[in-house]
């Protein structure tokens, strides 16, 4: 049931070199250690027994900047924190992408006031959009997917898409 | 008479050894650094490996929550404290509603009472499996981390049961409860009540006579009775010294002092009795869980919140057939209720410490100011007192000992 299958006796598979550097990207994804508040902790549920996010590579978190290519931005940034996100962000080497995790990260969230930047894309650069406050794993699991499938598409020229905005998930009231 | 303990300022510590005044090295430790427990900035005068001088720089997840409570209303304010102490947010919840009561004057209805007990004692659990997880993770324990975990899943269920939220439940509103409690809801905490007694003898297992465990733990951070009052140390972190100082025995709130439990107290103030407290407070609150859930089937069906029409709306079928329960509805919606002129503090016991909260009413439907006492951030302050004269290694075992929530800390 694997490549041998598909492959036959030929020995010999085609494919593009695009889509070989973008499979070992996706299925090998090393996050940053990287969490501010709340949303921090729902990515630790992620990563713990119930969701498990080592079932798409995504286990080993770098604590280092220079070892990660995917930075969570997991809860809210201040004033006082960007330029520490910032200098993270120009650490990691490319190529890189970011998750903004949550509507604080996203836009702010609730807190519209003089602390609180206001969306995390004032700082850097983000890929996707995860919304919720905080977003259940089920909801960043789902925005790590939509970003796998962003860098499949991906060319080696380098030219980048523009960024994903996930919709905000229909809440079952009791 | 002992001799002050004063807490360091990073400027004290980086300023002479700018200047080369020092043989010392300072290092700089997070706000980026994972064992810092999110975003603290402790600056380290070191000696080799040892730690001379340790000051934290904290501020770097200011997030303007008081303020922006004074720009909403009474009721409103209530879902910017969830997001204070994230690992506890119905503590907080708790902690705030009791400070308006208070100012208010309301009676709250029997089964919100005791909804609010049960609710809070799991979330103490909930919150020390968070901190027992992630402490064992920083020792290098990574397997706690996981069954940690597992329960406090089953714990979410039920918030999510109750509120919808699993975290950021906001559940708890000024006169009583949001909304009654589900028809499953005693079936299901007791599901989970049947099974967490042994889970916890599994943590036990792992980690109580773990060689490893021990070695890192035992004589490891250690504070006396004397010095961590002084520092204003509260919670477990307390307790582990030996002074059995609980609010939950000393100002009894919401009816605790009708609850049988007993506070657990540590012998040596060190990082294992920081933890041995905890894992008998958890087992505690078991306890008080099982007998709030045997009250709850008892008592019924019933109010879950005030029958004050001016703090609480009335029932929806009441609108459509009483206009007064209309204009009550319609200027609580729109305009808020209007606390009478003063202020208010309350303390409860958070599962970090002594979490207080005080409201300064000017009679207008939104507060003049309101403060919060974060355990965390008071107890932050003794981490220099504790890290003198250890490596650096036990440094990461003590911030995570004493189990710091930055989002309150800087709130």
């Amino acid at each position: 049931m694997g490549i041998e299958e598909k492959a036959g006796n030929l020995g010999i598979v085609t494919t593009t070199l695009e889509t070989v550097v973008n499979w070992g990207r996706t299925n090998a994804m090393w996050p940053l250690l990287f969490g501010l508040a709340c949303c921090a902790i729902e990515m630790m549920g992620a990563q713990a027994s119930n969701y498990d996010l080592s079932r798409f590579g995504m286990e080993l978190n770098r604590a280092s900047p220079r070892q990660a290519d995917l930075m969570i931005v997991a809860g809210r940034v201040s004033r006082k924190m960007a330029p520490v996100v910032r200098r993270l962000y120009d650490q990691m080497p490319e190529p890189k992408w970011v998750i903004a995790m949550g509507d604080c990260a996203a836009c702010g969230g609730i807190f519209n006031n003089y602390a609180i930047v206001q969306g995390v894309d004032e700082v850097v650069p983000v890929d996707v959009y995860v919304a919720g406050c905080p977003p259940r794993p089920e909801a960043l699991i789902d925005g790590i997917m939509m970003l796998h499938q962003k860098v499949m598409r991906e060319k080696l020229s380098g030219k980048k898409e523009a960024p994903i905005r996930l919709e905000q998930p229909l809440v079952q009231v009791k | 008479m002992a001799e002050p303990i004063t807490v360091p300022t990073p400027q004290q510590i980086i300023e002479p050894a700018v200047a080369g005044r020092t043989e010392t090295m300072v290092l700089n430790m997070g706000p980026h650094h994972p064992s810092t427990h999110g975003v603290l900035r402790l600056v380290l005068e070191l000696d080799g490996e040892v730690v001379v001088n340790v000051a934290p720089d904290v501020g770097y997840l200011h997030t303007g929550i008081e303020k922006t409570m004074e720009s909403k209303t009474y009721q409103k304010a209530v879902v910017l404290t969830d997001r204070m102490d994230y690992l506890a947010p119905l503590s907080n919840n708790l902690c705030y509603a009791l400070a308006v009561e208070k100012l208010l004057g309301v009676e709250i209805p029997e089964r919100a009472q005791i909804a609010r007990v049960l609710l809070t004692e799991l979330q103490r659990i909930s919150s020390h499996l968070v901190w027992l997880g992630t402490h064992a993770l920083d020792l290098a324990a990574m397997s706690v981390f996981l069954y940690a975990f597992r329960e406090r899943e089953q714990i979410l269920d039920i918030f999510e049961l109750v509120s919808g939220a699993r975290m950021m439940t906001s559940y708890f509103r000024i006169g009583g409860l949001a909304y009654d409690l589900p028809a499953d809801f005693i079936p299901t905490v007791e599901q989970f009540l049947a099974i967490m007694p042994s889970r916890i003898d599994e943590y036990e297992d792992l980690l109580t006579a773990n060689p490893l465990w021990l070695e890192r733990t035992v004589g490891v951070g250690v504070i006396d009775a004397q010095s961590a009052i002084a520092l204003g140390l509260t919670g477990a972190n307390l307790r582990a010294t030996g002074v059995a100082y609980d609010v939950r025995k000393a100002m009894p709130y919401s009816g605790y002092e009708t609850y049988s439990f007993e506070i657990p107290i540590g012998k040596n103030g060190d990082i294992y009795d920081r933890y041995r407290v905890r894992i008998a407070e958890m087992r505690q609150s078991v306890k008080i869980v099982q007998q709030a859930t045997e009250r709850l089937r008892e008592l019924g069906p019933g109010p879950v919140v005030t029958s004050d029409r001016k703090v609480a709306p009335p029932p929806k079928r009441e609108i459509t057939e009483s206009m007064e329960s209309l204009i009550h509805h319609f200027k609580l919606w729109t305009e808020g209720f209007k606390p009478p002129r003063g202020d208010a503090y309350v303390s409860i016991e958070s599962p970090r410490g002594i979490l207080g909260c005080y409201v300064v009413s000017d009679g207008s439907p939104k507060p003049w100011r309101v403060h919060f006492r974060a355990p965390s951030f008071i107890n932050l302050q003794s981490l220099a007192h504790m890290a003198k004269g250890r490596m650096v290694a036990d440094l990461v075992a003590l911030i995570a000992s004493l189990d710091p929530v930055l989002g309150e800390v800087d709130r």
